[in-house]
C-alpha cells in the first residue's frame, strides 16, 4: 500500500512539473523575446506584467473547434499530438534533480538509453501529423522533420556516449555521482554538440525548417486547431525543459555546485536548467533560420566530426588517468 | 586580419542581450498618454466667436469637408439718423473628419483666427457618419488648444505686441509731458486760467488707433457679436479660459496662435 502511495505521489509530482515548467519557459520566452526586441510583451493577462498570458492562451485553445480535415487519416491525425507530447513526460520521470533517492521519479539503470530512445519517439508525432493531415505543406514539414531527426540523432547519441564513457555508466544518477568539476572543460565540445543537436531535434529556431512558417505555413501542424495544436506547442516547450535538464545532468554536473551541496542540489539543477532555457530563447531571438541544406551540412560536416573527436578525447583521457 | 570564426554569431548574441537590458520602446498608450510634439495636428478646433462666416476656409478646403450655414441680421442704427448695419450670424459650422486630410489650409487661411490645431486625437467613432462634428464639439476642442510655443530667444517681437507697446509708450510719454507741464504751471504763481483737462498718467489712453486686430479689447468685428467675447481677448494660448474675455487682454499675450 505504501509503495502504491509512493509511486502515485512521484507520478503526481512529475506530472505537476511537466505541466508547470513548460508554461514557465513559455512565459519567459514571451518576455525575454519581447525585451530583446525592444518590446514589453504581454502586459494585461493576469494583471501583473501579463503573467497569466499562457493560461489565457490555453483557455482560448480549449474553446476552439477541433477540426479534422475531410481527407485526413482520422485516427493517426488525432493521435499525433499525444505521441508528440507523452515521451517528454516519460523522460521527465528518469531525470534526477537531486542526489537523494527521492529526487528522481524512477531510477533507471539504463537511464541514458531510456531517455534518448524515448525522446526520439517524440519526433514521430510530427511525422504522423505531417503524413496524416493529407496536406502538401504538412507532408513537406513532416519529411523535413524526418530528415532532421536522421541527421541530428547521431551527433546527439555520440555526445551522450562520450559522457557515458567518462562516467563508466549509463545510469543518470550514476553519471552524476561520478561527476568532477574538470569534466566541464573535458566534455565541453560534447556539451555543445549535444545541446545544438537537441535544439535541432526540438525544431527550435534557428533549426525550425520543418515548421518554417514563411514557407510551409506551419509544417506538420498546419491542419491542427484548438487543443491538439496547443498540445503540439506544449510538447515543444516540454522538450525545451527536458533538453535543458538532460544537458544539465549530462554535462553541467546536475546537482553539483560550488556550495550548498547538501539539501540544495535540486536548486542547482533547476538553476542550470533555467539558464540553458534562457539560452534556447536567446538563440531563437538572435539567429535567422538555417536553410534545409545548411541544416544537413551542419549536422554531417560539423557536429558529427566534433562528436567523434570528443569521443576520441574522452577515450584518451580515460585511459591516461587509469 | 580575417575575422575570428564565430565572431559574427557572438556579435548577434551580444546585440540581443544588450537590447534586453535597455528600456523597451513600447508606448503603453491607453494607460499612458503619448507625449505629443508641439504643433501636433490632432483635430481642428473652432473658436466660433471669431468666425465672421467669410467662407474662406470652406472654399479653400481641398476636400470640401467644411460645412457652413449662416444668415444675415440687421442691427438698428446706433444713433438716431444713423445707418442700419447688417452682420452675418453663424448657424452651422461642421467639419467632416472622415474627409479631412489634416492639411491645415483652413487654419492658415482664416483671417480672423477662428480655427486652431488641437492635439486632441481620441475622437474615433464606430460610425463614419459620426465623424462629422458640429460647432459645439468643435468649440469644445478649443479648450484643448495649447499655448503657442515660445519664441526663439533672439526673435523679433511680434508685430501685434510691438504696435500695442508703442501705443502705450506714446500715451505714457504724452501723459508725462502733460504732467510736467502742469507741474511747471503750478510752480508759477499766476492762477491766470485753469489748465485744460489732461489725461492722468495712470489712465490708459486709447488715443492712438493701433493697427491690426491684436490690440486687446478692439476687434475688427467687435460690432458683430456684442454679447460675446471678442476675438483678440480670449487668446487660446491662455488655456482658453473664457473668463479672460471679460477683462481686457494683456498686451503681452499675442492674439491667437499667429504671433
Amino acid at each position: 500500500m505504501n509503495d502504491v502511495l509512493d509511486v502515485a505521489l512521484r507520478l503526481l509530482v512529475v506530472f505537476a512539473v511537466f505541466l508547470v515548467l513548460p508554461l514557465v519557459v513559455g512565459q519567459t520566452e514571451h518576455k525575454v523575446m519581447a525585451h530583446m526586441q525592444g518590446r514589453l510583451g504581454p502586459m494585461y493577462a493576469g494583471g501583473f506584467h501579463g503573467w497569466a498570458q499562457l493560461v489565457a492562451d490555453g483557455v482560448k485553445f480549449a474553446q476552439k473547434e477541433d477540426v479534422v480535415p475531410a481527407n485526413a487519416d482520422r485516427r493517426i491525425f488525432q493521435l499525433a499530438p499525444a505521441v508528440a507530447l507523452l515521451p517528454y513526460l516519460l523522460v521527465l520521470i528518469a531525470i534526477p534533480i537531486g542526489p537523494s533517492e527521492s529526487a528522481v521519479g524512477q531510477v533507471i539503470d539504463a537511464g541514458l538509453f531510456f531517455v534518448l530512445a524515448v525522446m526520439g519517439v517524440g519526433v514521430l508525432g510530427s511525422l504522423m501529423a505531417g503524413w496524416a493531415s493529407a496536406n502538401k505543406f504538412s507532408l513537406l514539414g513532416g519529411l523535413r522533420t524526418a530528415a532532421q531527426l536522421l541527421a541530428y540523432e547521431l551527433p546527439m547519441l555520440l555526445a551522450a556516449a562520450s559522457v557515458a564513457m567518462a562516467a563508466g555508466t549509463v545510469s543518470l544518477p550514476g553519471i552524476l555521482e561520478a561527476f568532477e568539476w574538470w569534466w566541464l572543460p573535458w566534455q565541453v565540445v560534447g556539451a555543445l554538440v549535444f545541446f545544438t543537436a537537441g535544439l535541432a531535434e526540438l525544431q527550435r529556431p534557428p533549426f525550425d525548417m520543418p515548421v518554417a512558417d514563411s514557407e510551409i505555413i506551419f509544417g506538420a501542424y498546419t491542419e491542427y486547431t484548438g487543443l491538439r495544436f496547443a498540445l503540439f506547442l506544449l510538447a515543444e516547450y516540454a522538450g525545451i525543459v527536458v533538453l535543458c535538464a538532460l544537458t544539465t545532468v549530462l554535462f553541467l554536473g546536475g546537482w553539483h555546485g560550488p556550495f550548498g551541496a547538501d539539501g540544495l542540489g535540486w536548486v542547482w539543477t533547476l538553476l542550470k536548467t533555467a539558464v540553458l532555457a534562457f539560452v534556447v530563447i536567446w538563440l531563437r531571438v538572435s539567429y535567422p533560420r538555417l536553410r534545409e541544406d545548411q541544416l544537413q551540412k551542419l549536422a554531417w560536416t560539423v557536429l558529427i566530426p566534433l562528436a567523434l573527436a570528443q569521443i576520441a578525447l574522452t577515450g584518451i583521457v580515460k585511459v591516461a588517468i587509469q | 586580419m580575417p575575422p575570428i570564426p564565430g565572431s559574427g554569431l557572438a556579435k548577434g548574441l551580444a546585440v540581443t542581450l544588450r537590447t534586453m537590458t535597455k528600456r523597451s520602446h513600447t508606448a503603453q498608450y491607453p494607460d499612458a498618454q503619448p507625449e505629443l510634439p508641439p504643433r501636433t495636428r490632432g483635430v481642428i478646433g473652432l473658436f466660433e466667436e471669431n468666425c465672421t462666416v467669410c467662407m474662406l476656409c470652406a472654399r479653400e478646403c481641398p476636400d470640401w469637408c467644411i460645412y457652413i450655414d449662416s444668415h444675415k441680421e440687421t442691427i438698428p442704427a446706433a444713433t438716431p439718423g444713423g445707418r442700419e448695419r447688417s452682420r452675418n450670424v453663424l448657424d452651422r459650422f461642421a467639419i467632416d473628419f472622415s474627409l479631412c486630410m489634416y492639411c491645415g489650409i483652413c487654419i492658415e487661411v482664416c483671417p480672423f483666427d477662428a480655427l486652431f490645431w488641437s492635439p486632441e486625437f481620441e475622437y474615433a467613432e464606430t460610425d463614419i457618419h459620426d465623424l462629422t462634428h458640429e460647432r459645439d464639439k468643435l468649440r469644445e476642442w478649443m479648450w484643448t488648444v495649447p499655448a503657442p510655443p515660445a519664441l526663439d530667444p533672439a526673435a523679433e517681437e511680434p508685430k501685434e505686441i510691438a504696435a500695442a507697446r508703442k501705443a502705450v509708450e506714446k500715451a505714457e510719454a504724452a501723459a508725462a509731458a502733460a504732467a510736467a507741464a502742469a507741474a511747471a504751471e503750478q510752480a508759477q504763481p499766476t492762477p491766470a486760467e485753469p489748465t485744460p483737462a489732461e489725461p492722468t498718467p495712470g489712465e490708459p489712453t486709447p488715443a492712438e488707433p493701433t493697427p491690426g486686430r491684436a490690440t486687446a479689447g478692439q476687434s475688427p468685428q467687435g460690432q458683430a457679436t456684442p454679447g460675446r467675447p471678442t476675438p483678440g481677448q480670449a487668446a487660446p494660448g491662455t488655456s482658453g479660459t473664457p473668463s479672460s474675455s471679460e477683462s481686457p487682454g494683456t498686451p503681452d499675450t499675442p492674439a491667437g496662435g499667429t504671433a
